[in-house]
């Protein structure tokens, strides 16, 4: 089913939850609404789901418009971060609570819970309370309640949030999996970029009730629209400095303090029409450590002295100070960089990102 | 505690030092020592209160004490007065009337009001559920003679009465004394309801805001009307304190009388509207031709309170109570 959002907005007097929202989501796509916490998220979804009443704009499935359509009958399934099973029932009457609405023959139900149980792996579970299931388990049964009616749009809220790091890992690509298979349309609610990178097919990325972007995961990755895109959207974030872009013997470089580095000019003749300073980004990975086996080149490298190291197991994490201005980089963990050792690193300046200061807009993808 | 090993304990029996059996039996004394301590005041409370009153009451209700043989205090009559009770012509009249009388309030206010009251105000704005909750407490508010006083105006005899002259057409009352000759239950239930169903009203409100959001939102998305909503989700998630709330105002119904006292005094007539908690306190402290009957009093109010707590057995058994007494989860220290 097609989802089209347009100028979606909801407000409760003074406070705005969502501003404006307007995107279109493909049949059989999974689109991730990507945002910190109180961005809008929830509030954009629960419109979808006919729960909020929008204040503004509309909603159309397949082109009809929606909005006065009563949730159950926009065929829609929901997950919950919290999983929202109902206690007094078993696994078995939380799944067929839909079907029962319906009031379809109980063979039939059965019938539809017993081939929904045994996609999710929790056939064995069917007379258990709920009290009495993990949360891997419980919230199995809750897209099994959202499967059973077999809907044409699935809404997920933070589903895998309370899950521990491992189980989310193997829910993740069991939720993927069960998508594609099943080509159900889908909005993804989460505040964890991995999942939204690894999953989703576009992501909406919100900041404070705006949609700040909408595109494929490499392209918010790679070519960010604006400063809030670039600083969310990777882990660790993108490290900005301010820096002013100067031309001298046919090379553009960014200089401010200790940072003197030349920018392939493709890129920063896109930045040097601003008069002044801009925000330079580029993110941790995108540098190397110079030593024996990967000598420097004048102006292509950063040195600072490094104030914290943090072993995140393949790489560290290391805090470098650049003249006085913090930058996170990581750094290959054989390299064993230690605190208060003088660096010296490569960088790889085709990645650099520029930012307008005044317009928090990128000079290079507007 | 770990299981000791056995190869431990051995090398402890062997070296007769002090095993881990010892130190519990002294932590469980302890234990128990500070178990009653906290519970000491209120068992004190307890039996001062409820207990020796209710002891005082049974060995009374053995003997003939009245106001005319108060030179006499406790002359054993074994079991006249329970045999004068049962023998009592309006005795069947008057369990008539408080059975009557209890489960038409309970069920219609206490519970069944209650539990509206609820639904409604917790489905409106916040506010607005907020003040309409206020409004239904105000009953309680108020002192009970002034609240009963307010009733008998509304409910005076014809030509008075509030309703009377603005209705008199309604509830076959035609312009006949709707309050006296009418239908004095009416108003005994009325006035007994309005105050009792705010009790239910503020536990189910707080139960029902208690209910996570999420599973209505699911319950909405799976289908569910705002009649299946209450019914499926909401009715049995407010269970406990539903069960609560039917116990207790039976018990509590079951022993108040002052409203009725105050309305009708068991009247019009002979015991129309007596119940026996009323005559408990009539046959204890109204005189009768001069004479306080402190022990027939008495009596009725021992089997009352008899009855009260047989059924106060049978409801906890029937609502499975001991189910909400979970084990602690945490160990014992
Ligand atoms: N029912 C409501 N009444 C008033 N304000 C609300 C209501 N629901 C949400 N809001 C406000 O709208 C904004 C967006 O909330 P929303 O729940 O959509 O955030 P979210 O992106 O889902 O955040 P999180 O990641 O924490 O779940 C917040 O500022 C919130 O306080
Ligand atoms: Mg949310």
């Amino acid at each position: 089913m097609r989802v089209e959002l347009e100028n979606l907005s909801k407000s409760w007097d003074g406070v705005v939850g969502a501003d404006n929202i307007t995107l279109d989501i493909a049949d059989g796509e999974l689109v991730a609404f990507l945002g910190p916490s109180g961005c809008g998220k929830t509030t954009t979804l629960l419109m979808v789901a006919g729960i909020y009443k929008p204040t503004g704009g509309t909603i159309s499935f397949d082109g009809q418009i929606v909005n006065a359509v009563a949730p159950k009958d926009r065929g829609i399934g929901m997950v919950f971060q919290s999983y929202a099973l109902y206690p007094h029932m078993t696994v078995f009457g939380n799944i067929s609570y839909p079907l029962r609405l319906q009031k379809l023959e109980k063979d039939e139900i059965r019938q539809r819970v017993q081939q929904v149980v045994d996609m999710m792996g929790i056939g064995d579970l069917l007379d258990r309370k709920i009290a009495q299931l993990s949360g891997g388990q419980q919230q199995r049964v809750s897209l099994g309640r959202a499967l059973v009616k077999e809907p044409q749009l699935l809404l997920f809220d933070e589903p895998l949030s309370n899950l521990d790091a491992r189980l989310r890992l193997t829910m993740r690509g069991e939720i993927k999996r069960l998508q594609k298979d099943l080509g159900i349309t889908s909005i993804y609610v989460t505040h964890d970029q991995i999942e939204a990178m690894t999953m989703a097919d576009r992501i909406a990325v919100m900041s404070k009730g705006v949609l700040q972007a909408y595109d494929v995961p490499e392209a918010l990755y790679d070519r960010p629209k604006t400063l809030f895109v670039a600083g969310f959207v990777g882990n660790p974030p993108m490290n900005f400095f301010d820096v002013e872009i100067v031309q001298a013997d046919g090379d553009f470089r960014a200089k401010s303090g200790g940072i003197d580095l030349v920018i392939p000019s493709d890129r920063a003749e896109k930045a040097a029409a601003v008069k002044g300073k801009v925000v330079m980004g580029l993110r941790p990975e995108d540098v190397d450590l110079v030593d024996d086996t990967s000598p420097a080149t004048e102006g292509l490298t950063l040195t600072g002295e490094t104030t914290v190291v943090e072993p995140l197991g393949r790489e560290d994490l290391v805090q470098v100070s650049i003249d006085g201005v913090e930058m996170r980089v990581l750094v290959d963990k054989t390299k064993g960089v230690r605190v208060g050792d003088n660096i010296e690193l490569a960088v790889n300046t085709t990645k650099i990102q520029l930012f307008d200061p005044e317009t928090e807009q990128s000079l290079l993808w507007a | 505690m770990t299981q000791p090993s056995e190869k431990e304990a051995l090398a402890r029996a062997a070296v007769g030092a002090p095993g881990p059996q010892r130190r519990t039996l002294g932590r469980r004394v302890r234990s128990t020592v500070s178990a009653y301590g906290f519970l000491g005041p209120a068992m004190a409370l307890v039996f001062v209160f409820f207990i020796a009153p209710g002891i005082l009451l049974l060995i009374l209700s053995f003997t003939d004490l009245s106001s005319a043989n108060f030179n006499d205090p406790w002359n054993i009559i074994g079991f006249a007065n329970f045999e004068r009770l049962f023998t009592d012509p309006f005795f069947p009249k008057i369990l008539r009337n408080t059975v009557f009388y209890v489960f038409t309030t309970l069920i219609l206010f206490n519970l069944g009001l209650a539990l509206v009251l609820a639904l409604v105000t917790t489905s409106i704005p916040r506010r607005t559920g907020f003040f309409f909750r206020l409004v239904w407490l105000l009953p309680r508010l108020t002192p009970s003679v002034v609240y009963i006083l307010m009733w008998r105006r509304i409910g005076q005899a014809d030509p008075y009465g509030i309703y009377n002259q603005l209705f008199p057409e309604v509830l076959g009352a035609s312009g006949g004394n709707l309050f006296l000759g009418g239908s004095p239950w009416t108003f005994v239930i009325l006035t007994n309801g309005f105050i009792g169903a705010s009790f239910g009203m503020i536990i189910f409100t707080s139960a029902l805001e208690s209910i996570p959001k999420d599973l209505l939102t699911a319950a909405k998305v799976d289908g569910a009307s705002m009649w299946r909503i209450i019914r499926d989700i909401k009715l049995p998630l407010i269970k406990w304190p539903l069960l609560f709330i039917a116990t207790y105002q039976t018990l509590s119904l079951l022993t108040s009388f002052e409203y009725i006292l105050l309305l009708t005094d068991g009247g019009p007539g002979l015991f129309t509207t007596e119940v026996w908690a009323l005559t408990a306190y009539k046959r204890a402290f109204a005189s009768y031709a001069g004479n306080s009957q402190w022990a027939f009093g008495a009596t009725w109010a021992i089997v009352l309170v008899t009855v009260a707590l047989l059924l106060a057995a049978v409801y906890v058994k029937l609502f499975k109570f001991n189910e909400l007494i979970e084990e602690p989860r945490i160990e014992n220290l």
